[in-house]
């Protein structure tokens, strides 16, 4: 397995949400890619978007501005 | 076969649409089950869908374009999910059973229902609906255009008496999605059911409702998302609210290329070629002896069906005499629509529809006028 680093993740209560977070970003060339949520966050199922922790500003103003629904923002080590 | 079968499903599809339902189903995983790039193509592949179709008809946001197997799947939703025990709803007499068994099932449980009615030309008494509206009135459900005349209903009109009533305004767009523009928030639309195969030119076994801002439909089906397991309801947000279960994500691959196909060649161009063959069979047939059209052909402003009778023959009878010995595809009985049926008072005998699509042809259409010449000369 891969060394394990501090990342950003945002969950989404929707399949939905998490395609327009992916869809957004890519249109915006921001950071990050759709992995499968971490255990540490939720036991759930789902996709989350995972992004370098320094990208959170522009990535909290993208949520903004499309008007997404996220579930939560968290620092995890994974 | 002549195919004249289209407000039954448009057949044949434009060849984008199998060649799109075959890459999903060797290239797609599950939408929202997994972040692997198969499960991504399919997440992706829908998404972008709804985001299109929320464009198309002026809904809004993507998550309110909520995938279903159908129209009538769309409306129970709707309608299961909207109104209860004394709610009262208004309704036509052009409804299809799609609309006319859900509501019947809520008034048993006691959701009051008045319904439009039709007279004997299939002419819906509008004036009705001011007299109907009271205190407990919750909405207006009713077709875009019927499936038995091709008539399409006075939307503005309807419109303009939910919104100064304050009522939801339910549309069945079964008969006019994909052909008619369509723009929810224009014509005051607040609830969308559509269907995937038929105007759109999609597969079977697609479809869905867009759902205006500030309307709250309850679950119908509850079940897997592929989000927020733990939780024992189903999830609040649209669409996952409305979605259980795995999508068929195949189809709505297809109703994508549809859609794409639509698009490129132009909604006013197509509905024009298919508007302008119902009318070529209609000025064909409609003075021939014994035939009866039914509904307003005085507009142009009408769904691609033509509903006729031969004198006193019955319709299954006929349908079944284009069939064999002409090879050409129509829709006899009842259509699902009774009660416009005994308004026409047509119980009986059924009607014989004729439906068309863009992809028809003039000289499939003349052959049809041609059939119904000899059939009528041998009356």
């Amino acid at each position: 397995m891969r060394e394990k680093i501090p990342r950003l993740i945002i969950t989404f209560p929707t399949t939905t949400a998490a395609m327009a977070m992916e869809t957004f970003c890519r249109g915006r060339q921001l950071p990050g890619r759709l992995i499968p949520v971490p255990r540490s966050i939720t036991a759930g199922c789902g996709v989350c978007w995972a992004a370098p922790v320094e990208a959170r500003e522009e990535l909290e103003e993208t949520v903004m501005e499309h008007h997404i629904t996220i579930s939560g923002i968290y620092h995890v080590l994974i | 076969m002549i195919y004249l079968d289209n407000a039954a499903t448009t057949r044949p599809k434009p060849p984008a649409v199998g060649q799109a339902v075959a890459a999903a189903m060797n290239e797609w995983g599950n939408s929202g089950r997994g972040a692997h790039e198969d499960a991504l193509a399919a997440a992706r592949g829908i998404y972008s869908l709804r985001r299109r179709l929320a464009e198309f008809f002026g809904c809004g946001a993507a998550e309110r374009v909520v995938f279903t197997q159908n129209s009538t799947q769309a409306l129970n939703i709707a309608i299961s999910g909207l109104f209860g025990p004394g709610d009262h709803v208004i309704s036509t007499d052009w409804e299809h059973n799609s609309v006319l068994r859900p509501l019947y099932r809520l008034r048993e449980a006691g959701t009051e229902l008045d319904f439009l009615s039709a007279d004997g030309a299939g002419r819906l008494d509008y004036a009705a609906l001011e007299r109907f509206v009271r205190p407990n009135t919750r909405a207006v459900v009713c077709n875009h255009a019927s499936n038995l005349t091709g008539d399409v209903i006075d939307l503005s009109r309807v419109s303009a008496f939910t919104r100064a009533h304050g009522l939801l305004l339910v549309v069945d767009a079964s008969q006019t999605a994909g052909m008619f523009p369509i723009h929810m928030k224009e014509m005051g639309i607040d609830v969308l059911c559509f269907t995937g195969h038929k105007g759109m030119l999609g597969p079977q076994g697609t479809g869905g409702l867009c759902v205006g801002t500030g309307v709250e439909i309850r679950p119908f089906a509850v079940g897997g998302t592929g989000v927020q397991s733990f939780l024992e309801h189903q999830p609040e947000e649209y669409p996952t609210r409305l979605e259980a279960g795995t999508l068929n994500g195949h189809g709505l691959a297809g109703l994508a290329a549809a859609l794409e196909y639509i698009e490129q060649e132009g909604q006013r161009a197509l509905r024009k070629r298919e508007t302008a063959l119902a009318r070529r069979f209609y000025e064909g047939v409609k003075d021939l002896p014994g035939v009866k059209v039914y509904g307003d052909h005085s507009t142009h402003h009408r769904a691609p069906i033509v509903a006729l009778n031969l004198g006193e023959i019955d319709s299954a009878e006929l349908s079944d005499e284009l069939s064999e010995r002409f090879s050409i595809a129509t829709r006899p009985g009842a259509h699902c629509a009774p009660r416009l049926h005994r308004a026409l008072g047509t119980e009986e005998q059924g009607i014989v529809r004729f439906s068309w699509s863009p992809l028809n042809t003039k000289e499939e259409t003349d052959r049809a006028i041609e059939a119904i010449r000899i059939l009528s000369e041998e009356l």
